[in-house]
């Protein structure tokens, strides 16, 4: 008679995916811990492992601060290679992002201090690198020389912007000068890298910074793990390109997590605004 | 753009024949002195890297090698550059900046090595370095693309004054079969993406990226058009100040 109460394994997993609301349980791509959603609180943090996952700029403005005036907000790509399908993924993305492209900038407080933050937005295109946030992050660090700002950048970014061949490249030269002019101005630049950044943004203004903070568990890499297994015919474990490991081999000041971001931010802001050394015959 | 141009910019990019930057070097600066090592962890062949006098000039040569045969290829995996390999650029791109001596970037590279020990040792780190280094470079840089120059790996030695590269030889975000693996998953469709990527060099000319588009026949006859080309060149740069030098370099790259 048992056979009355048992239910086939698949037909049981029928069941779940019916009755279960999506988005109830939520898995971690890091540690692969299930957990249920609400576990994963205001800062969308594994409770597991700590990993924090991926969100929009504007949810993750919401972690930082209240106080913000927003830049450049009608930036958008001139499209310069006219590439098939592109517009129509630029919308979505807009309306996914509600972002021009994928990075938002502005003027930030954090604990009283004032400074130009620009935060990179994983789900626009991968936060992939292009002409109008390459010119948006641009603008900040001029605008930020221009006002004395320090500058946070929170990176995400799979790369360079495919669908722009060539200037896409180039705007890793024309932030790294804007970078080169904010700190002759001497003033101070921050990075926290997020989960991922990659390719041409961590072969410039990511690792440009003076002062480099990385989130536990994001993924910190020039070159993707398939690529690298391709050419150097060997498998390689999962998340070996980590913070962690980034940290461990001299590339990252500290580890910081979501919930300890504004505190460490305002801690160094402070640090820094205080009085500069200007010798016996300065200022 | 026809197919068929395309294809033959791909296959004159990666020719043989340019594999040798040794040897191109010779001819251009018969009294180049190599120098090794980056002062820290090593020594990258794919990196060839030193000074030479040029039309009564010092200059300062820095170039990628893919090398001639079989062998040198492996050991410079065919012209891709480790940390080490920018580390060395870099050292003695400072070291030309302290000896007042203009620059010149000979480029033949699919792109930065992607190993592991290349990322454990900061790949991404040292070309942003050098790209940041490179754009504040107190003396005037030439980079002349000869074949492949893939990706950041390649600007990493560009952030230069003037860039010219070769009628058939590519500048490219990311190689044609890197761009159909990303897009398309199907890195046979190197072709088409050539084609979308729009990698004419006339092409790279309208947009900027490049001031000039050399003829192949300027490698002919031991190269000398090519260096009668840089010596005219270096000339040019001795009518500019440091000061515009600098700012022209600005506006160079602030445009894009």
């Amino acid at each position: 008679m048992a056979a009355k109460f048992a239910r086939h394994p698949k037909q049981a997993l029928k069941d779940y995916e019916e009755k279960v609301p999506k988005g109830i349980f939520r898995y971690c791509q890091k540690c692969g811990a299930k957990f249920y959603f609400a576990r994963a609180g205001k800062y969308h943090v594994c409770p597991n492992c700590g990993y924090g996952f991926r969100v929009t700029a504007r949810q993750r403005l919401k972690m930082l601060t209240k106080q913000f005036t927003e830049w450049d907000t009608d930036l958008t790509t001139t499209d310069p290679l006219k590439f098939p399908g592109y517009q129509e993924k630029l919308t979505k993305a807009r309306e996914q992002t509600k972002l021009q492209d994928a990075v938002l900038t502005g003027q930030a407080e954090i604990r009283g201090q004032q400074a130009a933050l620009g935060i990179m937005d994983p789900a626009f295109i991968m936060g992939s690198l292009g002409t109008a946030n390459g010119e948006r992050i641009t603008r900040l660090f001029e605008k930020a020389t221009e006002l004395s700002l320090p500058v946070i950048m929170f990176t995400a970014s799979g790369g360079a912007r495919m669908q722009e061949g060539i200037q896409s490249l180039m705007q890793m030269a024309k932030i790294s000068q804007a970078v080169n002019d904010h700190r002759a101005a001497g003033l101070p630049y921050i990075v926290v890298i997020m989960d991922p950044t990659t390719g041409g943004v961590t072969a410039s203004f990511a690792s440009q910074a003076d002062i480099i903070l990385a989130e536990p568990k994001a993924m910190v890499a020039f070159a993707g793990r398939r690529v690298i297994e391709q050419t150097i015919h060997k498998k390689l474990p999962q998340g070996f390109q980590s913070a962690e490991n980034a940290y461990q081999n001299g590339f990252v000041d500290a580890i910081v997590p979501r919930s300890q971001q504004v505190d460490k931010l305002g801690q160094l802001l402070t640090i820094f605004a205080g009085q500069k050394w200007r010798g016996a015959n300065g200022e | 753009m026809e197919s068929k141009k395309i294809a033959a910019i791909m296959a004159g990019a990666r020719e043989d024949s340019k594999t040798d930057m040794r040897a191109l070097i010779n001819q251009l600066f018969p009294d180049f002195f190599e120098m090794h090592g980056d002062r820290a962890a090593g020594d990258d062949a794919a990196i060839v890297g030193g000074f030479a006098s040029c039309g009564g000039r010092s200059v300062c040569v820095i170039a990628t090698n893919k090398g001639k045969d079989m062998q040198e290829r492996l050991a410079t995996n065919f012209g891709s550059p480790e940390p080490q390999g920018y580390r060395k650029a870099l050292r003695i791109m400072k070291t030309a900046e302290s000896l007042n001596c203009p620059i010149i970037t000979l480029i033949n590279t699919p792109g930065a090595y992607p190993g592991a020990d290349a990322e454990a040792s900061g790949q991404g780190q040292i070309l942003a370095e050098n790209i940041s280094a490179m754009l504040q470079l107190k003396v005037p840089l030439l980079a002349i693309i000869i074949g492949e120059a893939g990706s950041g790996g390649a600007l990493a030695l560009a952030c230069s004054d003037q860039v010219w590269m070769l009628e058939h030889s590519m500048y490219t975000v990311v190689s044609p079969e890197g761009f159909a693996s990303i897009m398309w998953k199907d890195g046979q469709r190197a072709q088409d993406a050539a084609q979308l990527m729009h990698i004419e060099p006339e092409w790279l000319k309208k947009q900027g990226v490049v001031e000039r588009v050399l003829p192949e026949n300027i490698l002919a006859d031991n190269a000398s058009a090519l260096k009668q080309l840089i010596n005219e060149q270096l000339i040019d740069f001795d009518q500019i100040g440091l000061e515009q030098l600098l700012a022209q370099r600005h506006a160079r790259f602030r445009k894009f």
